[in-house]
């Protein structure tokens, strides 16, 4: 029901029935509520941990934090600058960012070209190649670590974030062709034909044409890759060993291994790793949200 | 001229190729052979034939060990987030996008549910192991039960080798629920409104709506959503890793068959029977591949 049909419907019903109507509607009113706090509650109290003092978090509940009104940035500043035995996490980050963005950037380029040729040029065993990409895209990862391992320790590549971008690059192909190509094969066909006609070649047709009409396909994938790359634990488990070349993700790990339940210094890393995320999420939820809604078959 | 467009989409298509080819294809095949393979580390000598498959699934406590009954391990903790979480996830991700739908306050509340998806499960698992702090001054969940219930004793949810599962799927819960209401609710949007308010004037309440409507209606999305659940439940790692722990919970209660991948490979050092659990993974997601593929040429050749 569109907000302009639900505003005449109740426009006419007469008050007896639009006060029976809102007593009916509490219980929808009181689930969501009770709903949204159980969604929104665990990450306000890790929130307000973060701000604590290092005395408080380990002795009261952050629940009290309201009442004692005693805040402070020693956490953030303690993981951010050293904590003895390992690299800081502002090291972490920093390689976050180094990992992240080409890991982004070269998927959406490879996936665009080769998502251009399946849409819009016809060419023996297209078919059957965009059939084998469907079905890759739910392959386990775990069926390719070993090998990939050894083929970057016999080419170098183990030890530095080379390896990382191109295993990233491929794990992430598959999906973002698919994608794409839903993207690019929804343009008008007259469009490309035209362009044709005045000759412009596949590859100026690509770039001129069909890359600035997908913006909003592109804007999704690259969310989604982004995304999926900060967030990743798994990969740079395996291909980043050294630890000053790790992540966020393993940094959190590596805390809560080393240092068990320490909540001051958990709560300020788990808020650091989450902070691009959440910033990208509000921004543009909007190409988030049509990007799942396009990708829902993915793995 | 003509040589030239045949070579053309090639050039387009090549460089995705090439990385898929090495970095996925191949690697595919390769690791099905090592599965064969027993011994420590990356030296692939010794040939065993089909013995890892065989030790996996009947005789390895910690994967699947048919002696044993109750049978414990990995096969059987991946079985039991299948039946728990999937339809839990399901149910609860279409009641709040079917409740969301009546109230004006939608896209705020809908926010809030789907903020978890954005984040890593490193940072959700951070979260919930805050929550579930064995101390009622540090843990939410421990203090809101001793509050409510006298005389309650605080229970250390991940400590406990019955309760580290429910434990973790409550929260791999929270962060799809969000995905799984997305979804469900732009497939609610495009039920005609005519024929909701028919069944009004026909004198249907909500719930009548919700179940005879509703429900069915969404039959096709809700199968594509739960597939891409049980994809995500064959997969489940990091979750496990963070809130079990590189034990995978106590006595490894909590491992599931990709954690097992990972511990086996990696931290153990066997390599060979690592990638056997690989292979077990793959066959596990071969049906749905077929069913996805089946559904890709249906929806190609309309």
């Amino acid at each position: 029901m569109t907000a302009a049909s639900a505003a005449l419907s109740v426009r006419r019903v007469p008050l007896g029935s639009r006060i029976v109507r809102v007593i009916a509607r509490t219980p929808i009113h009181l689930s969501l509520l009770f709903i949204g706090a159980v969604w929104l509650v665990p990450t306000i109290g890790l929130l307000v941990t973060s701000f604590r003092e290092r005395d408080d978090i380990h002795s009261t509940g952050w629940w009290t934090a309201f009442v004692d009104r005693r805040f402070s940035l020693d956490t953030y500043i303690h993981v951010l600058t050293s904590r003895g035995t390992t690299d800081s996490l502002a090291q972490n980050f920093i390689n976050s960012l180094i990992i992240t963005i080409p890991s982004t950037l070269l998927p959406v380029l490879i996936a665009s070209l080769a998502a251009y040729a399946f849409a819009w040029i016809s060419f023996r065993g297209r078919d059957w190649l965009f059939l084998t990409l469907v079905a890759l895209l739910i392959v386990p990862i775990q069926m390719t670590f070993v090998p990939v391992l050894q083929l970057f320790n016999v080419v170098h590549l183990t030890g530095n974030f080379v390896g990382i971008w191109i295993a990233h690059t491929a794990y992430g192909l598959p999906f973002a062709i698919y994608l794409l190509h839903s993207s690019f094969a929804g343009l008008p066909r007259s469009l490309i034909e035209a362009a044709r006609m005045d000759g412009s070649g596949e590859l100026r047709t690509f770039w001129r044409i069909v890359l600035p009409l997908s913006v909003p396909g592109i804007a999704s994938l690259a969310i989604f890759q982004f995304l999926w790359v900060w967030n990743d634990l798994l990969v740079a488990l395996i291909y980043l060993q050294s630890p000053n070349l790790q992540p966020m993700t393993v940094g959190v790990v590596n805390l809560l291994t080393t240092y068990g339940t320490e909540w001051d210094l958990l709560s300020a890393a788990a808020f650091l790793t989450m902070g691009i995320p959440l910033v990208v999420f509000f921004s543009l939820q909007r190409y988030f949200v049509s990007g799942l809604l396009a990708g829902a078959v993915k793995s | 001229m003509q040589s030239r467009s045949r070579v053309t989409p090639w050039l387009f298509v090549a460089p995705a190729a090439l990385l898929i080819a090495v970095l996925i294809i191949y690697p595919t095949f390769w690791t099905v052979r090592l599965s064969l393979y027993g011994g420590q580390g990356f030296n692939f000598t010794n040939f065993v034939g089909l013995q890892n498959f065989v030790r996996l699934l009947t005789d390895d406590p910690n994967f699947l060990d048919l002696s044993q009954f109750p049978p414990r391990g990995a096969v059987v903790n991946n079985v039991l987030w299948l039946v728990t979480y999937t339809p839990l996830v399901l149910a609860i991700g279409l009641i709040i996008a079917v409740l969301a739908d009546r109230v004006r306050y939608e896209s705020y509340i809908k926010s809030v549910i789907f903020l978890p998806m954005a984040i890593s499960a490193t940072a959700a698992g951070v979260i919930w192991l805050f929550v579930y702090s064995p101390s009622p001054a540090i843990g939410l969940l421990n203090a809101v039960l001793t509050a409510l219930i006298p005389g309650f004793q605080p229970i250390a949810w991940t400590g406990s080798v019955d309760l580290i599962n429910p434990a973790i799927i409550a929260a791999a819960i929270w962060i799809n629920a969000g995905f799984v209401m997305v979804i469900l609710s732009a497939a609610l949007k495009g039920i005609p409104a005519e024929i909701l308010e028919a069944a009004r004037v026909d004198g249907a309440n909500g719930l009548q709506i919700f179940a005879r409507i509703q429900v069915p209606l969404l039959g096709p999305t809700i199968s594509v959503v739960a597939v891409t659940m049980i994809i995500y439940v064959i997969k489940m790692f990091d979750l496990i890793y963070v809130m079990g722990g590189q034990n995978g919970g106590p006595l490894g209660a909590a491992r599931v068959i990709a954690f097992t991948q990972y511990v086996e490979t990696f931290n153990s050092g066997r390599a060979g029977y690592g990638s056997a659990v690989a292979v077990i993974m793959l066959i596990v997601v071969i049906p749905i591949m077929l069913l996805n593929l089946r559904r890709f040429r249906a929806e190609a050749g309309r």
